[in-house]
């Protein structure tokens, strides 16, 4: 899997491309609900053949930008997917979008064979013989019924409908939440196995930051209605470093004004620093990058914006 | 042909009736069964009585053949024969009907609210369905298919129901053709009832609207919204015209704003503003509101038409809130 991460890493930063090319672009996106601002007036691209998290605490805007993409609400500002306005085209862009929000939105009532029936019937990009691939891994039959599987059976025949459907654009909101380790892992493992190629981007919400963090290879936090940080892997890997300081250098790490600091075992110190000089590290002590959810914490603090 | 059978909206359609089919379908089974289980033990209860009592139809005690006589008898009244049989269809047509009825205001009121409940709503607009082709799947399949689906099996029912009396019959050598099968009649009251199917998606309308609309508008309870705003606005109405104070008209109120909003969904309510004529006599009142020409009556009234107006637009008010309700 990281090696898989790792070669997409390696093409050219797509994300660069002119903005014509993106698969996302918000200009000045703003959602206001009745009390409170979810989206304030953020800026954001993602570029084709992209893994992007979006990380953010709960009420930070994650959901309405999720939302607002796939069409589902209206907002002010800016925002094109794929070329087309969601408000207006949402149909159309449906075809080139996919989505599992939350898991288990399977209605209970519905035959595994009357899924794939009926969504061979409406989308024209789906690959039935594929979606029949992938769920002979599995032990569904096609009488069951939504209603007699676990949680973890019914994400995976939502996940063989939607990989088998030949999408630009797949967004996953919390695709995993409350499933036991083995089908996490099982669903991130096939989604980068027969699923994301170059022509494919996929942005993915989670809190389990931990389990995707392999596989992105972009990031954007998100706090306050704002993406507060938009970064690939490797410039994140490049910019943030984490040092392991013992306690007779403390004061020397504190006066490179790290964005944060976090006591460890054996009286040592582990210290977060956003683009210091490198060689001035390595004195302190073992440089390392940081986990993505070390850096979402030490931003989330508030100490750094 | 075929386009159509795999165009995008026949999936809706099928959609709906695979999640529906307890309803639409297996309702009027069960119904028809029960109906035509309780011929049977009827005929049953008849048997065994006459058997006890040592009587018999098939030879009178002097030798003579009753059944030639009671052959005899009724062919030369087969009118009363041909009045049976149409009551025998007319009364599985009653009750397929009010089980249709409920059926179809529950399927409303829950259409485009199940789905936001147990949130399947997402898997839904995650394909490349408009919300218009979603809500219109919903009205043709309530007001069209279901109704369709009732009086074949209304017609089923009758056949079955008429095979169990031609078997007795034919036990007690009476002759079947000539008393159940010779006669059109009651097959030409079915052709009536599958003639109204469309007047009844028309006249529907304002109650398939009404309950579209708080079935996609509310957070929950659309069945309280529904059925207490008319119901209470109507008492309020009744109330403030015994005080005297200006008020809508009584009768219109509860007749044409909360019977049209709530009960249009019944199957022939359009009698209401039928020319009832001078009819005293019971099958030719039924025969003359069934006919052609009241129906094509009844497509001619400002009622059927203002009520449809205001149903297509509480449908695309439903469309709406389908469309951009935010939480789900």
């Amino acid at each position: 899997m990281n090696a898989a991460a790792e070669a997409i890493a390696e093409q050219p930063a797509s994300r660069h491309a002119s903005g014509s090319d993106m698969v996302v672009r918000a200009r000045g996106l703003t959602k206001r609900y009745k009390n409170a601002v979810a989206l304030d007036g953020t800026d954001f691209e993602i570029g084709p053949g992209r893994i992007v998290g979006l990380i953010g605490p709960n009420g930070a805007g994650k959901t309405t930008a999720l939302k607002a993409i796939l069409g589902l609400t209206d907002f002010e500002g800016e925002l094109s997917v794929l070329g087309m306005d969601p408000r207006r085209e949402r149909p159309q862009l449906m075809r080139e979008v996919c989505f599992i929000a939350d898991v288990a939105t399977l209605p209970r009532w519905i035959r595994v064979h009357e899924a794939i029936d009926f969504v061979a019937g409406v989308h024209p990009r789906f690959d039935r013989a594929k979606c029949e691939r992938f769920l002979s891994r599995t032990k569904l039959t096609a009488n069951q019924k939504v209603r007699e599987m676990s949680k973890g059976m019914i994400v995976q025949l939502h996940l063989a409908i939607v990989m088998a459907i030949d999408a630009r654009l797949l967004v996953l909101d919390e695709p995993t939440l409350g499933l036991d380790i083995l089908y996490r892992k099982q669903f991130y493992q096939s989604l980068l196995e027969d699923y994301f190629d170059e022509n494919k981007t996929i942005l993915i919400t989670t809190h389990q930051v931990e389990e995707v963090e392999h596989i992105l290879t972009d990031l954007m936090f998100i706090r306050d209605g704002k993406i507060v940080l938009s970064s690939t892997m490797e410039e994140m890997g490049a910019r943030f470093a984490e040092v392991l300081v013992n306690a007779d250098k403390i004061e020397a790490a504190r006066a490179l004004k790290p964005m944060d600091e976090r006591t460890a075992v054996f009286g040592k110190s582990i210290f977060m620093y956003d683009s210091a000089d490198p060689e001035q590290l390595a004195q302190l002590g073992e440089v390392k990058r940081p986990s993505v959810s070390d850096l979402f914490v030490a931003i989330m603090k508030g100490t750094y914006a | 042909m075929n386009a159509i059978v795999k165009s995008p909206f026949a999936w809706l359609l099928k959609r709906e009736y695979w999640e529906s089919r307890k309803g639409f379908f297996w309702a009027q089974v069960w119904t028809a069964v029960v109906l035509l289980a309780i011929t049977v033990l009827s005929i049953i209860t008849l048997e065994v009585f006459r058997s006890r009592l040592g009587m018999s139809i098939n030879v009178g005690a002097n030798g003579t053949d009753m059944n030639a006589l009671l052959n005899n008898a009724l062919s030369h009244n087969m009118s009363l024969v041909v009045r049976g049989l149409d009551a025998s269809m007319l009364s599985f047509a009653t009750i397929g009907g009010i089980v249709m009825t409920f059926v179809v205001f529950f399927y409303f009121l829950g259409a485009l609210y199940d789905d936001r409940r147990d949130r399947s709503i997402l898997f839904w607009k995650s394909l490349p369905v408009s919300d218009t082709a979603t809500v219109g799947s919903k009205v043709v399949s309530g007001a069209l298919i279901a109704p369709l689906i009732t009086v074949g099996v209304i017609l089923a029912a009758y056949v079955c129901n008429q095979v169990i009396y031609s078997i007795w019959f034919a036990a007690h050598g009476l002759n079947p053709f000539t008393l159940i099968w010779a006669h059109v009649e009651p097959f030409q009251v079915w052709l009536h009832m599958l003639a109204m199917v469309p007047l009844y998606l028309f006249w529907a309308l304002p109650t398939i609207g009404w309950l579209l609309f708080w079935s996609a508008a509310v957070r929950s309870k659309p069945f309280l919204w529904a059925v207490v705003i008319p119901i209470a606005a109507g008492a309020l109405n009744s109330w403030i015209a015994l005080l005297g104070i200006p008020h809508i008209n009584v009768g219109f109120f509860w007749g044409q704003l909360v019977a049209r909003s709530l009960l249009s969904i019944i199957p022939a309510g359009w009698v209401t503003v039928m020319n009832p004529g001078n009819l005293t006599d019971a099958p030719e009142t039924i025969r003359h509101f069934g006919s052609y020409a009241q129906m094509a009556h009844v497509f001619a009234t400002p009622e059927l038409w203002i009520g449809a107006i205001v149903g297509i637009a509480l449908i695309a008010a439903a469309t709406w809130f389908r469309r951009w309700r935010d939480e789900v």
